[in-house]
């Protein structure tokens, strides 16, 4: 089929930044992947998505058909039911949604509409972080010809299926990206995430059978019907099915954006298609999946880019978007940094993360400014446990740990050094 | 009931709980905040964390909130595992670490919360070394304190406030660590419960404003268990005494009735106790404008003289008195002479609705019972003003079946926000007929805003919908048909379906209800039937029997009374100024038995000074039918005493009898002639009761200073006083209640305190599991109990409302704070009374040429009013609604009167 | 008080939700761009549409970063202060930033042209540092183009 290409999300973008309009979404096969699945049944969709196994490319990795399969479905399940794309990209270092939602809002709405039917979800919001002024105009604008030409709305397509699809523009705060607390906010409520169980997918939005999916997850649906599963798996270099934007920020010689296949090892995407560290930088260590993820040092960079691999490697696959620390970054005021913002970001519901998140803001502040003492480093320590998941409401604040539990571990002597040389080594050093 | 294994131990839990509330409910100890056992759990303040295990072999288990835990069968946990303890005890250092360590000045301490769960989670050493955080306070009004610095972010506040009582002004603001707690301006909370905060609150940000002005700690605060006299219901109360002043009321857990929560007129009324109109020594008036106080023997003697020696006594009782007083006044004067002193109607109605209870199968619930109803019909009233608590039990009521829904759904029902979540704001089966716009009327599903009339016409229809051989409204509109039709059809589909109605509005509603009831026993459903009535004692003074004031005005005038005796009443408040002037004319001698100068006692030649409610020892029947005791909490100063202590040594001394020596033989003697009150002796045990040898002691273990406290006068300590009539102590010596089987019977518990448990959550070791009845039986015995077999209805329905031309039908409104003549006389409550007016349908108003505020006038039974015009949502055209409030004068309602603007009038 | 046009647009989120509330962020981002921020009278009359109470209302409000309850100037600057942005140097850019209008974080100019805010992460991570300015995103900032922007929005300096 002519609109299949190695890189699924990615192939056919205009080299100008503009959006692929309707029409030329369409002269590459797109809504091809709708109209077949609106000649499958819901649950043959749902079986092809997971069968690719499609995982959920918001950082938590979970098998998307799966997810989709738990959703009551027949004459007696609650209605209506809802699908989300969750475009509320706010972890620190990631910038892959902005991308798709700037230069190809239509396969993103395609996702929407195939992931809608499939779970016979009848309105769909895509929740979009105020600061993406761009992205929502290009998606309003897709949405409306989407419209147009009869692939949203009732009846689509001859079909008997409706579907209804808004863009609900958020007003900052990481946490509504967490699907619970997403779903608190689209319905006017404070952004606090809920308990599971329930699921979202039996009890969410307005207390009704609800999927969240990120928004590069929904992006891959419509080549999964198209070219299917085996197709998909393939184009991947390992396990986990397809491609995965890589991206990288830092000081190296080209940050960007590349789609690879999944399983593209940490040190092809920074030495090759990053270009390797910019001159006069050298390589400290590097953050692999956003800001909620462990550090890898140099010895880890061969491991393959994918969940089960990073997981493996003691870190996760997160969102996929490296954070590159140069030699210049001190390590204690990068964590932080890092701390801070998830501090700042706490929703204030639970304790361990609205209360221990500022006193490790606080100690690595010290540490940092030379007020450290040396008792300080067993109790990030033992935040560093404390915060873990289970313990808290939802995983804000573990994921907050992820960077300070490893960043102890490899920047042990940098602590001691900033406790006991009271201040920064380093800035001394550079004066 | 699942096995559960705690620390190796195997115990029983109940099913459908989670494990914070098993263990609770075992008796463990484990620490908690955003838990609340009405509330249940949201799992954010992960104080509850304990250690789970897969089974025996698993020996690394994982942490997990106990609180957001079902009880599965097997499960095994550790509340001991050190990495349990060490999380547990790191959470209270987070909440520590800006919490201002205030105990010493702070209002709570000795009762908090938090500072229990410090102790119990061994936080012990201050590592955090940065700033604190800091607020802005709130002025919250006359009742509660705010003082955000102690917070501890366990969200309890809104959650009571708006989730579980309906509150809609107070919030959780802002975000990460500086959420704050509180209104978005200044103000008076509105919600009737807000006073309840004080005790949800786990740590000092809500407090009781009353008790802050007289500042005391908790610990020396002597108490009794006692009754709320400010309603019907009787919800149970712990008032606290220090110094002879009673300082603040504390709500005082009984499962069947009030379980955890009081209203705000309840807990806040208390100061007329305080107040400067209380009467406390006997006073003499032998000519108008002349009054000296006489020592108790001198008026006790010239009491006998006017009653003996072939004098001819009348007798009015009260509403608003005990059992026991009411029931020695009538001793006194005889059952003949013996008045309700409530005007015609309400005397009528009350009896009504006691006929309707006993002679009929409904039952009239507990208050408990109203909160786990399924469907909901209010014909008539005004719940939340009339009967707060059940308001506050119907809005629970009005999840019940969402709630059902979401658990059918496997969502447990302790897991509070995924219920939030999953039932949002469905609306069950909840219908309000009521004659003006009701603060529930939020919670239905269906509101019908008419008079009287069609109010009972609505209910008869629905009767008849349910059962053809119920009298059927003749006419109905179509609209109206077809609402009673569904309302029928809600009924029918519920499991415990309860009627609500009142004595405020009329005979033919009170008899509408009935029949709504009874026609759903016909179809073989339990229906629940729950009259309102106004008074603290309404129900038990309607089963003492005895006639109406109107009877009384009338027999007085026939001639032939020489001495009036009024106990506790005052009759200015039930029938106009110059019928009650005309009555005490006819009498030669009026004795008033009082605990507050009221323009009756001002009337009267001798007054005796009654017991207020914390002062003295009685039982009071609430509209449920229960009996249920109240006890002394501190010896009054002057010569105060219960009114049927009074009565008792009044007739020894003019030789009627001996006088009681003791409560018990009152109760005794009222069993023998009054067969219908019998049980009230069961309300409570007896005064000759003792543990391990002891009396219970009303005062707690540290209370301090009960040598020190008359130093000033002398320096010799005085004896405790002696309490014949209760097997409590005034003392802190004696048994002390700890909780855990080690308590008296329930009845006798004046606190709830269990070491390490100082704050009111201490209950949680008197349940019987958490949330059960108080171990060994909530306190009080119905004395009402339906009849097996089906009465005939009421047939006669009454037709429809006919607006007449330049005439209004004007209804009574009732207040929360205010319409109850003792709340009104608390200070605190005082300021929130409603001003005076009339209130009238806004297009009426319109009319009238009357805009908000517009002084009006309204002539009704020979009085003529003028007050301000209120506009009043719902009330129907051609009705207006005239407030009970101090300084309205009393008319006998609903009665047909002419509003006016009153140059008109005046014309 | 609310304009027509204000009322029509939140009546017209309304339509989308189940339930009124949920267009509570859109309707107060509604007033928002056309006023700067959300006064407390408008507030009031916003829950009122949406059958939330003030206090519920202001606390989903208070909640975000982005509704402002407090009046802004007239360009708000949004300057990134995360990860990736301190890695490549924010902290030169915001002490400019801070230098040339006279203000620190969170603060306006006496002229009320410009308020200085810090915001997470705002997703454009290969071209750091970057701010906003109201709705428009600029990357690759140096000294010399923050001044060219300042300008470019009516700084004087
Ligand atoms: C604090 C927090 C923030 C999150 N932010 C985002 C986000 O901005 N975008 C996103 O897609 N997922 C985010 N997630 C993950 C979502 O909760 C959810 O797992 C995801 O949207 C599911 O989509 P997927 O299965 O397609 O990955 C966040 C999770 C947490 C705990
Ligand atoms: S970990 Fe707790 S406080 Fe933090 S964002 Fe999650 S729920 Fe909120
Ligand atoms: S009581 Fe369990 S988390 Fe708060």
């Amino acid at each position: 089929m002519e609109g299949l290409t190695e890189k699924p999300l990615t192939g056919h973008l205009k080299p100008d930044g503009e959006a692929l309009d309707i029409s030329e979404y369409e002269g590459y096969g797109g809504y091809e992947g709708l109209r077949k699945a609106l000649r499958m049944g819901h649950s043959e969709i749902q079986k092809e998505v997971k069968e690719a196994n499609l995982r959920g490319r918001g950082g938590a990795g979970f098998n998307t058909g799966l997810k989709w399969s738990f959703v009551p479905m027949g004459k007696d399940a609650p209605r209506p039911k809802y699908l989300v794309a969750n475009a509320d990209e706010m972890e620190p270092g990631t910038f892959k949604d902005r991308f798709l939602l700037e230069r190809n809002p239509h396969l993103i709405i395609e996702g929407m509409i195939i992931a809608s039917f499939a779970i016979e979800a009848e309105t769909a919001f895509v929740f979009l972080r105020w600061e993406y002024t761009l992205a929502a105009k290009r998606m309003r604008r897709a949405i409306a010809e989407a419209y147009e030409r009869g692939y949203l709305g009732r009846n689509m397509l001859g079909s008997g299926f409706n579907l209804d699809l808004r863009v609900h523009v958020s007003a900052g705060r990481y946490i509504c990206g967490e699907e619970t607390a997403l779903l608190n906010a689209l319905e006017g409520r404070r952004a606090v995430p809920r308990s599971k169980p329930p699921f979202p997918q039996t009890s969410g939005l307005w207390g009704r059978p609800t999927v969240v999916n990120n928004v590069e997850t929904l992006s891959n649906v419509p080549h999964i019907i198209t070219g299917g599963a085996e197709w998909y798996r393939k184009l991947s270099r390992s396990g986990d099915g397809g491609t995965k934007l890589f991206g990288v920020s830092g000081r190296v010689k080209r940050p960007g954006l590349w789609e690879l296949p999944m399983g593209t090892t940490a040190r092809e995407i920074l030495e090759e298609h990053a270009g390797g560290m910019a001159d006069g930088f050298s390589f400290r260590c590097l953050i692999p999946g956003g800001a909620s993820t462990e550090f890898i040092c140099e010895e880890g960079l061969d491991v393959k880019m994918d969940f089960d691999s990073v997981q493996k490697a003691g870190s996760r696959l997160g969102t996929g978007t490296m954070i590159v620390l140069d030699h210049t970054v001190c390590p204690i005021a990068a964590l932080h940094n890092l701390e801070r913002f998830f501090a700042e970001e706490s929703c204030g519901w639970c304790t361990p993360c609205r209360e221990g998140l500022p006193w490790v803001a606080r100690l690595l502040g010290a540490i940092e400014d030379g007020e450290g003492e040396p008792g300080d480093i067993e109790t990030l320590r033992e935040h560093t446990r404390s915060l873990w998941v289970g313990k808290t409401y939802c995983a804000l604040a573990p994921g907050a740990m992820e960077p300070l539990k490893s960043g102890l571990a490899i920047f042990r002597e940098d602590f001691e050094r900033h406790i006991r040389e009271k201040g920064c080594p380093s800035k001394r050093e550079r004066g | 009931m699942p096995k559960i294994y705690v620390d190796g131990k195997e115990c029983e839990a109940a099913e459908g709980q989670n494990l914070l509330e098993a263990c609770l409910g075992l008796g463990f100890d484990l620490p908690y905040f955003c838990w609340h056992p009405a509330m249940r759990s949201v799992g954010a303040c992960r104080q509850c964390a304990v250690k789970e295990f897969k089974d025996e072999n698993d020996a690394r288990g994982r942490i997990v909130m106990a609180c957001m835990t079902p009880v599965t069968e097997g499960a095994r946990i550790s509340i001991d595992d050190p990495e349990a303890r060490a999380f547990r005890a790191g959470v209270i250092e987070w909440l520590m670490a800006s919490h201002p360590h205030d105990c010493p000045v702070c209002d709570e301490g000795g009762e908090c919360h938090l500072q229990d769960m410090t102790v119990m989670a061994g936080h012990v050493y201050r590592r955090h070394r940065f700033g604190k955080r800091t607020y802005r306070n709130q002025d919250l009004g006359p009742f509660v304190n705010h003082e955000m610095n102690r917070c501890i972010q366990c969200y309890r506040c809104v959650r009571f406030y708006c989730d579980y009582a309906g509150g809609r002004d107070l919030s959780v603001f802002a975000s990460r660590d500086s959420v704050y707690f509180g209104r978005s301006e200044d103000g008076t909370l509105e919600s009737e419960f807000s006073g309840n905060l004080v005790e949800v609150c786990p740590t000092g940000v809500f407090t009781d404003k009353t008790l802050k002005k007289h500042y005391t700690r908790k610990w020396d605060l002597q108490a009794a268990p006692s009754i709320c006299v400010h309603c019907g219901l009787g919800c149970n109360t712990t008032p606290g005494e220090r110094y002879g002043r009673l300082r603040r009321i504390r709500n005082r857990y009984n499962g069947s009735v009030n379980g955890y929560f009081l209203c705000d007129r309840g807990r806040f009324g208390y100061e007329f106790v305080n107040g400067d109109k209380r009467i406390r020594r006997p006073v003499l008036r032998e000519r108008p404008g002349e009054e000296e106080q006489i020592d108790a023997g001198e008026a006790i003697r010239r009491a006998s003289l006017m009653l003996g020696d072939g004098k001819r006594v009348m007798a009015i009782g009260s509403p608003r008195a005990s059992l026991e007083s009411n029931f020695a006044l009538r001793e006194l004067a005889g059952p003949e002479n013996f008045f309700s002193g409530l005007p015609d109607n309400e005397h009528k109605l009350l009896r009504l609705v006691l006929d309707i209870l006993k002679g009929g199968p409904a039952r009239s619930p507990s208050l408990s019972e109203v909160g786990r109803a399924d469907a909901v019909l209010i014909l008539g009233e005004d719940v939340t003003n009339t009967a707060p608590v059940e308001a506050l039990m119907l809005r629970q009521a009005a999840r019940k079946r969402p709630v059902e829904k979401a658990v059918s759904r496997k969502i447990p029902e302790w897991d509070a926000s995924a219920i939030k979540t999953a039932i949002q704001n469905e609306k069950e089966p909840f219908h309000v007929a009521a004659p003006f716009a009701t603060k529930l009327d939020e919670a239905a599903k269906a509101v019908y805003h008419a008079p009287p009339e069609d109010i009972a016409r609505l209910g008869n229809a629905i009767a008849h919908e349910l059962d053809r051989d119920a009298p059927s409204p003749e006419g109905l509109e179509g609209r109206i048909a077809q609402l009673a039709k569904d309302i029928a059809e809600d009924l029918k589909d519920a499991k415990s379906p309860i009627i609500v109605s009142g004595v405020s509005l009329s005979e033919a509603v009170v008899k509408a209800a009935a029949n709504v009831a009874w026609a759903l026993e016909a179809i073989g459903k339990k229906a629940a039937l729950s009259y309102i009535v106004p008074e603290c004692n309404s129900t038990g003074l309607a089963l003492m029997g005895g006639k109406s004031l109107d009877d009384a005005l009338k027999a007085a005038a026939h001639g032939g009374f020489d001495t009036l005796v009024i106990l506790e009443n005052d009759l200015f408040t039930r029938a106009g100024k110059e019928e009650v002037e005309v009555f005490f004319e006819c009498f030669e001698n009026i004795i008033a038995i009082d605990h507050t100068a009221t323009r009756t006692t001002s009337a009267a030649g001798l007054v005796f000074p009654a017991a207020a409610f914390a002062e003295g020892t009685g039982t009071l029947v609430n509209s449920e039918g229960r009996a249920q005791r109240f006890f002394k909490v501190f010896d009054p100063e002057g010569d105060i005493a219960e009114g049927w202590r009074w009565l008792g040594r009044i007739m020894e001394e003019s030789g009627a009898g001996t006088a009681w020596s003791n409560i018990d033989e009152v109760l005794e003697s009222m069993a023998s002639e009054v067969p219908e009150l019998q049980e009230a002796i069961d309300a409570a045990p007896s005064a000759g009761l003792r543990m391990a040898g002891q009396k219970v002691a009303r005062a707690p273990q540290r209370f301090s200073g009960r040598t020190a406290i008359h130093a000033g006068r002398s320096v010799i300590e005085p004896r405790p006083p002696e309490d014949p009539d209760s097997p409590l102590s005034f003392s802190m010596e004696g048994f002390q209640p700890k909780g855990l089987g080690k308590e008296p019977p329930p009845e006798l518990i004046p606190q709830f305190w269990s070491p390490g448990w100082n704050s009111p959550q201490a209950v949680i070791r008197f349940q019987d599991g958490t949330n059960g009845g108080l171990r060994g039986n909530d306190p009080g015995v119905r004395l009402i109990n339906p009849a097996e077999a089906m009465p005939g209805y009421f047939r006669e329905v009454p037709g429809p409302f006919r607006p007449r031309k330049g005439e209004w039908l004007v209804i009574p409104v009732y207040h929360i704070f205010g319409s109850e003549e003792l709340n009104a006389l608390s200070p605190p409550v005082a300021g929130l009374i409603p001003r005076p007016y009339i209130g009238l349908n806004p297009e009426d108003a319109v009319k009238l040429e009357a805009p908000p505020g517009e002084e009006v006038a309204l002539k009704a039974g020979g009085l003529h009013l003028k007050l301000p015009a209120r506009h009043m949502p719902g009330l129907p055209e051609g009705v207006a609604a005239l407030p009970v409030l101090p300084g309205v004068e009393r008319l006998r309602l609903p009665q047909w009167g002419v509003v006016a603007r009153p140059k008109e009038s005046a014309a | 008080m609310l304009s027509d046009e204000e009322r029509s647009e939140i009546e017209e989120e309304i339509r989308h939700y189940a339930r009124k509330r949920g267009a509570s962020v859109e309707a107060l981002m509604c007033v928002q761009r056309r006023r700067g921020w959300v006064d407390d009278e408008t507030l009031k009359e916003v829950a009122d549409m949406l059958g939330m109470s003030v206090g519920e209302l202001d606390g989903v409000a208070t909640f975000y970063n982005l509704i402002f309850r407090r009046p802004v100037g007239k360009n708000v600057i949004l300057i990134c202060n995360t990860i990736s942005c301190m890695v490549m140097g924010y902290e030169n850019i915001l002490a400019h930033l801070e230098e040339r209008l006279g203000i620190r974080l969170g603060q306006t100019t006496a002229d009320g042209l410009f308020t200085l805010l810090p915001v997470p992460c705002l997703g454009a991570c290969d071209r750091s540092p970057v701010m906003m300015v109201g709705e428009k995103l600029y990357p690759g900032l140096t000294p010399e183009i923050a001044d060219e922007i300042l300008r470019e929005h009516g700084w004087r300096g």
